[in-house]
């Protein structure tokens, strides 16, 4: 009886045993498997971003980085007594990696610093056998080679946030960085490639025991941009300390040639991650050096804005060419006096004279009698008042106001006055350092609508998918109206009367046309006018003028258009004028030379001076 | 009453030996084997690899000494045992109590004592201790003592004082082995079905109390049995993790040293409790039923050996020591595949273990010495009569 008694139970044995491995084998070796197999994500590396001659201008630097494997080292804490006579560790790192090394397993390496340069590299495999459990590991990290001179238009990258984290598996890997603005965001997909995978085979707690297959992802595209990377770091050492901005762009096609904006930041140093106080200084910094002025930067045009208006009041007739206007240094609307620059006046202004010597009053005059709508519709059509559609982001679409504009965000009517300095480009209307360029280029190239743009082509493994711009769109202006505006511009620069005839190119064939503007950013009382306008020089920075100025070059054939705005810089001929002339002529220069062979640059401008 | 010794009573040294059951001996031995070869499996890290060490080696060793200690016990006089027994009883208890004070802790319980040559697990010699002493106290009894519901009072206590300090430390399965063993004795000495389902109705009614005296883990345990996949990284993950071994080793097995739940450690305690499960992944379906059959062939030996037997002493004991071996081989492989709740019972003669094989080794040393001594006539008040 006992011994049929355990005949059944081992019948149970058997039975049991047949149902786990007969007949539910099949569900148990999935999960076997699922236990057994762990797929690891290998990132693929980085797209590179290259000018347009195939320089590059973003690259992945090998990164040195110093780690800890925990379960080679009996005592951490006395191992980075010894580290730290090497390479210094402060007491908010320790405390990072004593936590690091809590947190994670024993075989996860621990990193203990990142971006270590070639001597303490050096000195720690010097030091190796007194380091047991510590090695030097060597993986891919952002680098932009020219750092501050490219700043702006590449971006930077940095760590995952938790807001930004979407489909892609890769924004989960430890480390990972995306881009966070400029180029690097505005392509990061491309850039980013797809991530390859490793089938690997794991123990219980996740040690991997050996690689069963790999798939090797797609690497990040090549951004190709049409910035030309020598013109690019020129203008951004020509602009300096200033807070300012320059744009040059090809007048045919849009091609962004150069786009600075200063003062610059370091990217890499956001790639390796900003302290709290290099950020507040960054952020706390009067002259914004995290602000891409080029595109977010709204300014007042100042007289720059004048071709608009005289553009606008010849499409609508309002005057011709012989059309004058006397300039007493000042014009009367009601009880109001709109001054002139010049005290004495300018005398008879015609429309030459009147872009030639920047003529407020005959701006004044112009405007009041065309209208603000008229002269803004003109202002959009070059460009301004909405964005141009760059591929960067963060761009703003400046102002051009309007009398339903006004009423509905202010409630109140348009004034006369209003229109009058609007002839002037101050009051409402605002306008980027980009759109500033794009208005020059519309008028100097024949009259389309070119539209700027930084991508040339986006280079994967299979193709290459060019930018090609958009096919140019006429702008349906009369080709006579413009060649006056032409003609203003080149007198402007190049007769002895002009605003900027001090930054006049005198070498043949490279001349330029342009316009300066002067902008006022504070009130001039009455009292101060008749005692004498205070000059730049003697005001707190804040009080300063903004220097404005845009260019074209060759004159008989444009090719470049340039925008170059100094905030607070004092006189547009003094300060913005020589800049444009400057950086028109390493343009030019450069492009004659061919690519990469850079002239003195003190040859150039001392011809100018 | 008492009869004198026949013929056989006195055998010589020769003669004994020649009596032992060889192909018992040899059915043990091959057992032990298939434990050789799992623990050199296991002993290995990873896939593909086996090493003698640490397991295989000191496994074999003790082996060598268990096959001598087995012969040793084979050969001496079975009425050795029989007026031995109370005494034997008592110096186990002994040690039972010794674990209270200075056991170490292993697996959250105490259950060892350090001797220095061998960490001796008085529970596990406990197992047969209790066989001979209750075939001692039902040998010296009558039928009629035996109906007698008080006489049953002595060997429960017997039975009890063990059961207690084995749950005290706290071992549930040796406990419940202890128990099961001592019942199925009582009732192959003649104790009626219905006092079985008396005591079996108030140990029922004390459950509630007895669960209030259980440790958060054994309570634990049992609820983790009742719903393993409710704990799927706590205590569920050991049950699991065995029945995703046992049944992704499907019919023939993913092949020596193969196993990927094993030899990754994705099954926990493989060389001791899990055993089984890591020879049912690695050699499938087919291998768990010929270790299966080994087992049986050894259970058939010893009830065939016990039935044979003569004496009641040499009865009781041959069938105490076959049940212990069935429970041990029973509760391990229905735990393993997930049938009853994980107790800790080790798989006799394969589990990785010195003390679980030194006492299964003793037992059947017992066993073999039952087959020699067969004819032997042993008085009601042990053997002094012939000496």
């Amino acid at each position: 009886m006992l011994a049929g008694g355990k005949l059944a139970l081992l019948s149970a044995l058997v039975g049991r045993m047949y149902y786990l491995q007969a007949i539910e084998s099949e569900r148990y070796a999935t999960l076997a498997e699922d236990n057994r197999i762990n797929l690891r994500l290998l990132p693929p590396p980085r797209g590179r971003i290259v000018d347009r001659y195939g320089e590059p201008m973003a690259v992945n630097q090998r990164n040195y980085r110093v780690v800890l494997n925990a379960e080679d080292v009996k005592d951490a804490e006395a191992m980075l007594d010894v580290l730290g006579s090497i390479i210094s560790i402060g007491p908010g790192e320790r405390r990072r990696i004593m936590r690091d090394i809590r947190r994670q397993r024993s075989f996860v390496p621990v990193t203990l610093r990142e971006n270590l340069n070639w001597d303490e590299v050096a000195s720690i495999e010097v030091n190796s056998p007194d380091l047991p459990g510590i090695t030097i590991d060597v993986g891919q990290s952002r680098h932009h080679p020219h750092a501050v001179d490219t700043a702006h238009i590449l971006g930077y990258v940095a760590a995952v946030s938790e807001n930004e984290t979407g489909n892609d598996p890769l924004l989960e890997l430890p480390g990972f960085r995306i881009g966070k603005s400029g180029i690097e965001k505005i392509h990061d997909l491309a850039l980013r490639g797809t991530g390859g995978s490793s089938q690997v085979e794991v123990n219980a707690l996740g040690r991997v025991i050996r690689e069963l297959s790999r798939q090797d992802g797609q690497p990040g595209a090549e951004v190709s941009l049409t910035i030309d990377l020598g013109l690019q770091q020129m203008v951004s050492r020509r602009l300096g300390d200033e807070s300012a901005a320059v744009v040059v762009i090809d007048v045919h096609n849009g091609d962004i040639l150069a786009m600075a904006s200063t003062p610059g930041f370091d990217p890499n140093a956001f790639n390796k991650g900003l302290s709290s106080d290099q950020w507040k200084d960054m952020v706390s910094d009067v002259r914004s050096p995290l602000t891409n002025k080029s595109i977010s930067g709204n300014y007042s045009p100042g007289s720059t804005f004048k071709m608009v208006v005289a553009l606008a009041a010849l499409d609508k007739g309002v005057i011709t060419p012989k059309s004058e206007v006397f300039c007493r240094g000042y014009i009367e609307l009601g009880d109001a006096k709109f001054h002139c620059w010049k005290k004495g006046g300018h005398g008879v202004v015609d429309l030459d004279k009147g872009i030639t010597e920047s003529c407020d009053v005959f701006f004044y005059d112009t405007a009041l009698r065309t209208g603000i709508n008229r002269i803004s519709a003109m202002a959009k059509r070059l460009g301004m008042g909405q964005l141009s559609g760059i591929d960067l982001p963060g761009e703003q679409p400046g102002l051009m106001p309007t009398h339903d504009w006004k009423r509905a965000v202010m409630g109140i009517p348009w004034q006369s006055g209003e229109t009058m300095i609007a002839g002037i480009g101050q009051g409402y209307m605002l306008a980027t350092p980009l759109q500033l360029a794009v208005m020059t280029a519309r008028l100097v190239n024949g009259g389309f609508a070119v539209v700027p743009h930084l991508t040339g082509s986006v280079k994967t493994s299979g193709a290459v998918i060019n930018n090609n711009p958009v096919s140019q769109v006429s702008m349906d202006l009369s080709p006579a109206h413009v060649a006056l505006i032409r003609d203003g511009m080149e007198s402007v620069v190049n007769d002895p009367r002009g605003t900027a005839f001090n930054a006049r190119i005198d070498r043949p064939g490279y001349e330029m046309g342009g316009k300066t503007g002067t902008v006022q950013v504070r009130r001039i009382s009455s009292a101060e006018r008749e005692q004498g306008v205070r000059k730049n020089e003697d005001l707190p920075w804040k009080e300063r003028d903004h220097a404005l100025f845009v260019g074209y070059a060759p004159l008989k054939a444009p090719r470049y258009a340039v925008s170059v705005v100094v905030e607070h810089g004092g006189g547009g001929s003094k300060v913005a004028a020589p800049i444009g002339r400057d950086v028109l002529i390493e343009a030019q220069v450069r492009n004659s030379a061919g690519r990469g062979v850079e002239q003195p640059a003190g040859e150039a401008v001392g011809s100018g001076a | 009453m008492e009869e004198h010794g026949l013929h056989r009573t006195e055998l010589t040294l020769m003669q004994k030996l020649w009596q032992i059951q060889w192909i018992f001996v040899l059915l043990v031995c091959a057992t032990a084997g298939v434990g050789f070869a799992m623990l050199y499996s296991a002993g290995g890290g990873t896939a593909g690899t086996g090493n003698i060490d640490p397991w295989a080696s000191r496994q074999m060793m003790r082996f060598g000494v268990g096959m001598v200690l087995m012969l040793m016990v084979a050969l001496t006089d079975i009425r050795l045992w029989l007026r031995y027994a109370y005494a034997f009883y008592v110096l186990t208890l002994l040690l039972l109590v010794a674990v209270e004070f200075s056991g170490s802790v292993g697996m959250g319980a105490q259950r060892w004592i350090d001797f220095g040559f061998i960490n001796l697990q008085p529970s596990e010699l406990m197992k047969i201790v209790m066989v001979l002493t209750l075939a001692r106290y039902f040998h010296g009894s009558s039928i009629d003592d035996i109906s007698r519901s008080l006489s049953l009072i002595p060997p429960l206590v017997l039975l009890a004082i063990p059961s207690v300090l084995v749950l005290r430390q706290p071992d549930l399965g040796t406990a419940l082995m202890l128990i099961i063993a001592g019942a199925s004795i009582f009732f192959m000495a003649g104790v009626r079905l219905w006092k079985f389902g008396l005591l079996a109705l108030t140990a029922i009614g004390a459950a509630p109390v007895i669960w209030h005296f259980l440790r958060d883990y054994q309570k634990k345990r049992i609820l983790t049995f009742l719903d393993p996949e409710s704990d799927p990284l706590g205590s569920g993950y050991h049950i699991i993790q065995s029945k995703i071994a046992l049944g992704s080793g499907g019919i023939f097995g993913k092949g020596f040293m193969m196993g990927s739940q094993s030899h990754l450690n994705f099954l926990p305690e493989k060389q001791t409790d899990f055993i089984f499960t890591m020879l049912a992944e690695e050699f499938g379906l087919i291998g768990g039923l010929a270790l299966l059959c080994l087992y049986t062939m050894i259970l058939v030996y010893g009830f065939a050996i016990s039935l044979r037997c003569r004496s009641q002493f040499g009865r009781l004991v041959g069938l105490g020591v076959t049940t212990t071996f069935f429970l041990y081989v029973f509760i391990n492989i229905a735990m393993v595949m997930g049938l009853i709740p994980v107790v800790g019972v080790p798989l006799p003669l394969i589990s990785y273990g010195g003390t679980a094989m030194l006492s299964l080794l003793f037992g059947f040393g017992l066993l073999l010495n039952v087959y020699v001594h067969r004819d032997v006539q042993i008085g009601r008040r042990g053997a002094g009569e012939e000496l």
